[in-house]
């Protein structure tokens, strides 16, 4: 088991942009019953989510979250030397996305920028990866940017996800300075789970035909989707989750000698309310300390930790403030951090 | 515990007006459906530790298989 550890660098800034459209899962019912629906959307606890049009992709949530940044925090341009946009839906399979969002929001050309594609954990994961690079010299400001339109992965018409994901973009500032505390990360990865979540068709290993396009009824429920749409098998992701990640927690606090009771907040993905109330039940965990935007953005994928914190601690994190985050998702990938904030500016949240 | 499984998957699928009897196929139940599942295999995990996949819990066919598998430590 590896542990990474930083000292000296943190997030300093976040904003955070959600689409205006608000779809209210209770009525939306053009595929199912409505009494059905609500049997599932009381179960999951998403009561509300929001899509974005055809238009708008992750990045222009992105691109609004990162000016709204750069614009309360009066950020000089010319000092962000690193960009890392994090999504599993970028605007194009090639170039990658990051590139794009350096020339729009006018940064150098001497900015470093790549995309990370990972899944529901990648935000802890692009973490490490920014951290490690500001924690080398040279570099002044970085930007994580995560993104994501799940509205546009998953059928309508499959039950198993219709009700779940939404669509939102982050911007963080990572600095180097030394009131920043030491923050761990535990970093997990399983691959023979990869059919637990998954677009089967699309990549290179099944290329896009007519057929990859084609929706069927996949299951004796009646479920509709293409081999282009994401799929999910809930119930052996809840039981995978019941099983590493309250682990990897419990690892975590013996590793950095911390209570469960020590943190300002618990930063959970938001995956369902089912799924987070159950792992919380298991750790024995205060919930008053665990911020919850579940019933009102749905399932954001990678981005739900870092809206979390956007959208329900601002004006909590003056100070110095003591996190822990959790994340897992498709893969299977998981994560744990302990992370210190401190007098973190939280921007309020765009629509767009 | 077969009392007190049984009480549970009860309140699970929401009877009330009649008793369930060991050799019941569970999957025939009006009240059965995807959620249900998930209730169970919840219930598994918070009270008897068991963490059960889709592959293994397809195999169950009765009350008394879903007992049997809580017990198998």
């Amino acid at each position: 088991m590896a542990y990474l550890s930083y000292k000296g660098v943190g997030i300093s800034a976040m904003a955070a942009a959600v689409p205006r459209t608000v779809i209210n899962n209770y009525e939306y019912t053009q595929f199912f019953p409505k009494e059905e629906v609500k049997d599932v959307v009381d179960k999951i606890g998403v009561f509300e989510r929001r899509f974005t049009d055809a238009d708008t992709c992750s990045s222009d949530l992105c691109f609004a979250a990162a000016e709204k940044l750069i614009a309360d925090n009066n950020i000089d341009r010319s000092e962000i030397d690193l960009l890392v946009f994090i999504s599993q839906t970028p605007d194009y399979r090639m170039p990658a996305t990051s590139v794009i969002l350096q020339h729009r929001l006018g940064l150098s050309n001497s900015t470093i920028a790549f995309d990370i594609n990972l899944g529901c954990s990648a935000f802890i994961y692009g973490m490490t990866v920014v951290y490690a690079m500001m924690h080398q010299s040279g570099l002044r400001k970085a930007l994580i940017l995560d993104g994501e339109t799940r509205s546009k992965v998953y059928s309508a018409k499959d039950r198993r996800t219709a009700f779940i994901f939404g669509d939102a973009g982050v911007a963080a500032l990572v600095e180097r300075d030394e009131k920043f505390g030491e923050s761990t990360f535990s970093l997990n990865s399983d691959g023979s789970r990869e059919n637990l979540i998954k677009i089967n068709a699309g990549g290179y290993r099944n290329p896009s035909t007519p057929e990859t396009l084609q929706e069927k009824v996949v299951d004796e429920y009646g479920n509709i989707r293409s081999e282009e749409h994401g799929y999910m098998n809930g119930g052996d992701v809840f039981t995978f989750v019941n099983r590493e990640v309250p682990r990897d927690i419990k690892n975590m606090l013996e590793y950095t000698q911390r209570d469960k009771d020590s943190f300002d907040y618990l930063v959970f993905h938001q995956a369902n309310n089912f799924i987070n109330t159950h792992v919380a039940k298991k750790l024995k965990l205060d919930t008053s300390k665990i911020p919850s935007t579940i019933e009102k953005y749905g399932n954001t994928s990678s981005v739900s930790v870092p809206l979390t914190i956007v959208s329900e601690l601002k004006d909590k994190m003056a100070g110095e403030k003591s996190l822990l985050l959790s994340a897992f998702g498709v893969g299977m990938t998981w994560a744990t951090a302990v992370v210190p904030f401190v007098d973190l500016k939280i921007s309020e949240i765009v629509e767009v | 515990m077969e009392k007190e499984f049984i009480a549970k998957l009860k309140e699970i699928l929401e009877i009330e007006d009649r008793e369930l009897n060991l050799s019941d196929e569970f999957r025939t139940y009006e009240e059965w459906n995807s959620l249900a599942y998930l209730s169970v295999i919840a219930l598994f995990d918070e009270e008897y530790d068991i963490q059960i996949e889709e592959v293994e819990f397809k195999k169950l066919r009765t009350v008394g298989d879903l007992i049997a598998a809580a017990q198998n430590k």
